[in-house]
């Protein structure tokens, strides 16, 4: 397959691993912020091939992962009032809220789709006005353009059974707060390719000088990540600590301005709470009050939420990457993807399902 | 709390398969095996049920029989390669075949919604006609069956099927044996991909069918030329990664599986590729694997590939005594991994 085999190259992944063998001289922690990045390191099986001098420590890129309890027991709650339509990513619909996931809601006769994109849940609210269509609008940096999109469109039709429930998040802001953590341990980031291809790398450079690391715009296919990693420990070993473009295919320094502008359009920056991380200052987005109308939160009335963390899931040390996920007395056992206790679990970029999904051979077989 | 008499007549441990039934437990992977194992073989248990495969193997007078049935909820009902009436004979069909047997006779059972276009049953009884015909069997009974407009979708078939088991021959999950070959009769995913286009209106550049079809002829060509076949099953629900897990785990050998054998249609990666699917996840209807004695698999092959639909056959890996119950793939990039059986729902409502 073109644009992809080229980069999961058996020889020219040998060649790069070679050389980030021969770089490392010293010990580095990297951390790859985004979950698709991490899925694919336990796919295709990199961590097996790195030296004992690299080691990978998982980031909280997962959108999905550090959605609050509360936004999700407030998602529940909308999907199962009879009037409503609820759409969402396939996903969410397996996270565990307080007492209940989307899926239980779904099997229970709640109107619960799943949909490939927010303009999917625009088209439904048109074709269904009796019908109050509400998306779940979740993500980085990434999705915000074509959530923006399907609200600014909303708003042109006069749509008025449409609207979202917003749980968007930034990443710099989350990589400030882990950065800034008395005992970090974290050399040098593999920043997220795709968040980069929106908004361009220009806050990254200031994170970069202000903590004296090496950040790499990294991509996802095995050769792009080796690419990542070899980068960023041959700045580490010269002591460099700049921002570097290593999935320049798809990445430009100031991204797309076309979706920038749009997102501008339709949200304003706010502060959120992480799930794992807790409250971190203007690190997501809201609904900009010109567009408070297609507000979900303001436009059901569930009433105050009481939330209740099951105590012995530990999601929130993995999303921090002080936790393996395989560390976890419950992973695998009174955790599984069939009976999660956290998001990490459930989610197709959560690091605990990339360790279920992608387990490890046993070295016998490996060598 | 006491114990309810619900509680005593049911089971007296807790409810290990959940409160309602969801979407995943008709999935084929771990959800449904769970269901399988929890409420309904402890229900029913008999020697014949026991080995829980594609089909029962039942012994009238001196006569081996093989006995199975399914159940087509597909959606849509039409979609490019088929339908769901060919797709309820294949289905069944191809279940006898894979405990060794020759088709003989089909039962269906039709579940039709009101308001239901007479045309399109028309057009899928053609269909199953049609399909009865190429495969060889005849459907000897029926039942029909109408539920108010809204309470059903259109149309669900069920089909039951008996065949013969080849005499000399004797197929079951349980019987890989380290030295063994697997093999796969053509490239894998098909089904599940074209389905899941047709139904959320992604268009590909290139048309992608189904391969539902029958795999009877390369399945006879198989057993004539290597009677000694240790396990036959096609990958529907689940795929080919959730076939093989069963089968190591059943069987209690390890099986290596090499990625970069495993054939799988430009198409069918590109869509997984976008969709986020794993194409050893996703279902075929016209596909089996052999797992074939070490020396028997060159002939095992050409036999497979002599036939109509198993032009495509390929060796995709082997069976070891080392890690028992695991499926350990090695990668494109030359790492290695094991393989999980599938969890959850991928791609609900596909056969």
């Amino acid at each position: 397959m073109r644009h992809v085999d080229e980069y999961r190259d058996a020889q020219r992944v040998a060649a790069v691993v070679r050389r980030i063998r021969e770089t490392a001289r010293r010990r580095w922690a990297l951390m790859e912020v985004c979950g698709g990045q991490t899925h694919s390191i336990l796919k295709f099986g990199m961590d097996e091939l790195l030296p004992e001098t690299v080691e990978l420590i998982h980031g909280p890129g997962c959108p999905v992962c550090v959605t609050p309890l509360e936004l999700i027991d407030r998602a529940i709650a909308i999907a199962s009032r009879p009037e409503v339509t609820f759409c969402s990513f396939g996903d969410m619909l397996r996270v565990p809220g307080s007492d209940d996931d989307l899926l239980k809601v779904k099997a229970r006769g709640g109107d619960v789709r799943i949909v490939y994109s927010p303009l999917d849940a625009l088209r439904i609210a048109r074709q269904q006005p009796d019908r109050k269509v509400v998306f779940f609008a979740v993500g980085f940096e990434t999705t915000a353009p074509a959530n923006a999109m399907a609200v600014h469109r909303a708003k042109a039709e006069g749509l008025s059974n449409f609207s979202v429930l917003v749980a968007h998040v930034l990443v710099p802001p989350a990589l400030e707060a882990l950065l800034g953590c008395e005992d970090a341990r974290i050399d040098g980031l593999l920043a997220p390719g795709h968040v980069c291809t929106v908004t361009g790398y220009r806050d990254y450079e200031a994170l970069a000088a202000r903590h004296r690391i090496p950040i790499v715009v990294t991509g996802f296919e095995p050769l792009d990540l080796l690419s990542g990693i070899l980068a960023a420990v041959t700045q580490l070993e010269r002591g460099e600590a700049r921002v570097e473009n290593e999935y320049a295919r798809a990445v430009t320094r100031d991204g797309n301005p076309g979706a920038r502008a749009m997102v501008e359009d339709v949200f304003v920056v706010s502060d959120r709470t992480w799930r794992g991380l807790g409250p971190i200052p203007r690190s997501g987005y809201a609904l900009a009050p010109r567009y408070a109308g297609f507000d979900a939160e303001q436009v059901f009335d569930v009433g105050a939420i009481a939330v209740r963390e099951p105590e012995e899931c530990r999601a929130g040390l993995v999303l921090q990457g002080r936790l393996r996920p395989t560390d976890c007395p419950a992973f695998g056992t009174r955790c599984t993807p069939e009976h999660p206790l956290g998001a990490t679990m459930v989610s197709t970029e959560g690091a605990c399902a990339a360790y279920f999904h992608y387990r490890r051979a046993p070295r016998a077989v490996a060598s | 709390m006491s114990r309810t008499l619900e509680s005593m007549l049911v089971c007296p441990a807790p409810r290990s398969h959940g409160d309602v039934v969801e979407l995943a437990h008709g999935g084929g992977g771990k959800k449904t095996s769970q269901l399988v194992e929890t409420l309904f073989a402890p229900a029913f248990r008999n020697p014949q049920l026991e080995p829980l495969g594609d089909g029962a193997i039942v012994e009238v007078g001196r006569e081996r029989l093989a006995f199975t049935t399914d159940s087509f909820v597909v959606k849509p009902a039409f979609f490019p390669g088929g339908d769901i009436g060919s797709l309820a004979v294949h289905g069944t069909v191809n279940d006898l075949a894979m405990c060794g047997a020759e088709p003989l006779f089909l039962s269906a059972g039709y579940l039709l919604e009101e308001g239901f276009p007479m045309r399109d049953l028309e057009r899928v009884v053609a269909s199953m006609a049609e399909a009865c015909s190429r495969a060889g069997v005849l459907l000897v009974t029926g039942d029909t069956k109408v539920v108010d407009r809204g309470k059903g979708d259109g149309i669900y078939v069920n089909t039951s099927g008996i065949g013969r088991v080849r005499d000399g021959v004797s197929v079951g999950p349980g019987r890989a044996a380290p030295g063994d070959v697997v093999i796969v009769s053509g490239p894998i995913g098909d089904h599940g991909i074209a389905v899941m286009a047709a139904r959320e209106g992604i268009d590909f550049e290139t048309a992608l069918v189904s391969d539902s079809a029958p795999v009877i002829a390369p399945v006879r060509a198989l057993l004539d030329a290597v009677p000694a076949t240790h396990v036959l099953r096609d990958p529907t629900r689940g795929g080919l990664a959730t076939a093989l897990c069963e089968i190591a785990l059943a069987s209690k050998v390890g099986i290596r599986l090499d990625e970069t054998e495993v054939p799988v249609r430009e198409e069918v990666r590109g869509a997984c590729e976008l969709l986020g699917f794993d194409p050893l996840y996703v279902a075929c209807e016209g596909r089996f694997l052999a797992i074939v004695p070490g020396p028997s698999a060159e002939a095992a092959l050409a036999a497979i590939r002599s036939q109509p639909g198993g032009e495509g056959a390929r060796a995709v890996g082997t069976v070891a005594s080392e890690d028992p119950g695991r499926v350990v793939l090695r990668t494109q990039i030359g790492s290695h991994r094991l393989l999980e059986r599938l969890s959850g729902e991928q791609l609900p409502r596909i056969c």
